[in-house]
């Protein structure tokens, strides 16, 4: 197949996907921007798998008429972030449930609904709806992040205009087996503003999820995600941010279980000292059912005297797979950059797999980047160690999995929220354990 | 007691013989030095003892207090009393010090049938036991060995020894890398520990070890087992002519 060939079919594809979900409509505002992404993704179609960031993950799932059926699992007796003091917006199979949610009045911020937001004139989301999606294309396509603008009815929008005291914390609850869920959320910092977002939950037996995320200078925020459970999972989840000067961004996300996650993040630090990490830990044993975590990062530099870190590990058994596609792009001026990249897999047998193209583009002369991308089994050397101190060694090699995990893990600022995500962790691994 | 008899022990991967008939007694309380070239087989014994897995065993025995060590899997050969202080410790990111120690020691009371240590009961310990061979609370929350100087690294295997109270603590080139002070610090350490019940086998290159460390009897160990046991007068006698006159009265 020729190579437009190839771009016809995914044409084709991307018409046949829109027709099969209609186009929802009454949005006002939002029915332009959703005309512009149609007409983005018919251009560039559906990924397919000769796509370049599509090798290592078949698109097919998410690509699909409809979900693939999941069974819905009990709501959990101690859900994550439980203990820490939030406010709670919750989802129902990718609706928003406000009577079930916390009042979303509070200070410093301006909370409203993607699905009433049309009806109104909210000028900060008529800008970024669809905007920094529409900007992450070139020059790798993102259609999926298109379909959602296209489609999405639901989600949050979220203006920080200050310190906001507690968390934002989006729980994403299910019921249905064969939930199909678009979920778009827009957050914007003003100048100096802070916030903490959580996420937690299974969502929906298919999810597509793009968050736009805009910091204004000096804005500073925290996002810490979970993604847990539900084996039958098909999501993909795509980050876009767009940094200015003196900001900070800081996003980590924790994988266990799900047939299919695609985690991307396309993140532009526009403005000069600014610093970005986006890290994440995963663990996944293709016993369970099948397990595919796929972290694709584009991380681009256009400011001076800016940091970024990227750090992800993997613990993969059982014909699990994971992948890291992770770029680092320094346009021309971005001097003084400091730049970081780490992705790493502890193979705990011979049946998994982890695919990893790491990239560096640098076009200015005076920064500093590096990158690591190993594969490694658990160390005999230090297991030995352990269990001749008399840990047993069940025991030895968890403590020696969590230990690998914890470069990532220790990327999450606050002490509470880490440790809760630390022990639901330790749970993981000890009750997969051999 | 720790009883060896005729041990023979080669690689699992090759065939290559290295131990060849080892037979060693250390009864209860004393302290035993073990000197030889290198390459005679002194670590792999060390490792062969303490369950390390590579190793086949083709003939012999080991027990301790008449338990057959060899039978056993390492976390239990641990938990029935025998300690290895390593000639390299291995650092572990990620794993902090205070929590290895703890999961140590609980692992081998849980083990024998007794009562696990509180948390609290638990620091109070070691950090008496810490203060003693002046390692810090800094050093105490590091992650195992990590960022350790090689002195702070043996150091930190006395303290685990002294922690866990072994009866049979086989020390393997403890004194290897270290200054005079620090080897001082933790032949102390070691000293502090002898109880008249608890064993010592302390492998060697050097006779000043044991000027701190002071054995009840000398063995020397040339491919693969012992060629000659004597008082400590023995390692004085290597540390002036070297192993060659004792070789050759073998050969």
């Amino acid at each position: 197949m020729s190579r437009a060939q190839a771009l016809k079919a995914k044409q084709t594809a991307a018409v046949a996907r829109i027709d099969v979900a209609n186009l929802p409509t009454g949005g006002a505002w939002l029915n332009g921007a959703r005309k512009a992404a149609v007409s983005r993704l018919q251009q560039m179609g559906l990924p397919a798998r000769r796509d370049e960031y599509w090798g290592f993950t078949r698109p097919d799932l998410l690509v699909a008429p409809a979900a693939q059926a999941a069974p819905v699992l009990p709501v959990e007796a101690v859900p994550p972030f439980d203990a820490i003091e939030r406010l709670k917006i919750v989802f129902v199979d990718g609706v928003l449930d406000l009577e079930a949610s916390d009042d979303l009045s509070a200070e410093n911020l301006e909370i409203s609904s993607l699905a009433e937001a049309g009806r109104r004139d909210i000028h900060w989301a008529q800008d970024l709806y669809g905007a920094l999606e529409a900007a992450a294309h070139d020059p790798v396509a993102r259609p999926l992040g298109a379909l959602n603008t296209a489609l999405a009815t639901e989600g949050v929008l979220i203006r920080v205009t200050g310190k906001v005291s507690r968390p934002v914390s989006l729980c994403y609850l299910r019921r249905e087996a064969e939930s199909d869920a678009v979920l778009h959320h827009l957050i914007r910092l003003e100048a100096g503003a802070e916030m903490t977002l959580l996420e937690n939950g299974p969502a929906a037996a298919r999810l597509n999820k793009v968050t736009e995320v805009d910091l204004a200078a000096g804005a500073s925020f925290h996002h810490v995600r979970t993604q847990g459970r539900d084996h039958g999972r098909q999501a993909v989840a795509l980050l876009f941010a767009r940094i200015a000067e003196k900001a900070r961004f800081k996003s980590f996300t924790l994988t266990v279980n799900g047939a299919l996650t695609r985690n991307e993040a396309v993140i532009d630090i526009t403005g000069d000292d600014a610093v970005v990490t986006i890290a994440g830990a995963a663990a996944g044993d293709g016993s369970d059912g099948v397990f595919h975590q796929d972290d694709t990062i584009f991380l681009t530099h256009d400011g001076v005297n800016c940091q970024s870190r990227q750090v992800f590990k993997k613990v993969l058994r059982n014909g699990a797979t994971g992948v890291f596609q992770g770029k680092i792009l320094v346009r021309p001026g971005a001097q003084k950059t400091d730049g970081y990249q780490l992705a790493q897999a502890l193979m705990l047998d011979d049946d998994s797999q982890f695919l990893a193209k790491p990239e560096l583009e640098i076009h200015a002369d005076d920064v500093a980047c590096s990158h690591g991308a190993t594969v490694g089994a658990i160390d005999e050397e230090a297991l030995f160690y352990l269990v001749s101190r008399g840990v047993p060694r069940r025991i030895a090699k968890d403590m020696l999995v969590l230990a690998f995990l914890a470069d990532a893990l220790d990327e999450i600022e606050d002490q509470p929220i880490r440790d809760d995500l630390k022990s639901r962790l330790q749970g993981w691994v000890e009750r997969h354990a051999r | 007691m720790l009883e060896i008899k005729d041990l023979h022990v080669k690689l699992e991967d090759e065939d290559k013989q290295i131990l060849k008939g080892l037979s060693l007694t250390v009864p209860s309380g004393e302290v035993h030095a073990i000197m030889g070239p290198n390459g005679s087989g002194k670590s792999t014994m060390s490792y062969v003892l303490s369950g390390k897995g590579g190793y086949e065993v083709t003939g012999g025995s080991a027990t301790l207090d008449g338990v057959d060590l060899l039978e056993m899997e390492a976390e239990e050969r641990a938990a029935t009393g025998l300690f290895l202080a390593f000639q390299y410790p291995v650092e572990i990111p990620g794993v902090g010090n205070m929590t290895f120690l703890r999961t140590a020691v609980n692992s081998q009371r849980k083990a024998r049938g007794e009562d696990e240590l509180s948390a609290a009961a638990f620091l109070k310990l070691v950090r008496a036991r810490a203060k003693a061979l002046k390692i810090d609370a800094e050093m105490l929350k590091r992650p195992v060995n990590v960022g350790f100087s090689g002195g702070e690294k043996k150091r930190n295997e006395i303290l685990q020894m002294a922690m866990l109270e072994p009866k049979m603590c086989i020390l393997d080139e403890t004194d290897s890398g270290l200054d005079v002070d620090a080897m001082k610090l933790v032949a102390e350490g070691v000293n502090a520990l002898r109880d008249g019940k608890r064993s010592f086998l302390v492998i060697t290159h050097y006779q000043r070890l044991l000027d701190h460390i002071k054995p009840d009897v000398v063995h020397i160990m040339a491919a693969g087992r012992i060629i000659k046991t004597g008082g400590p007068d023995l390692a004085l006698e290597v540390e002036h002519n070297g192993y060659a006159d004792l070789l050759a009265e073998v050969v």
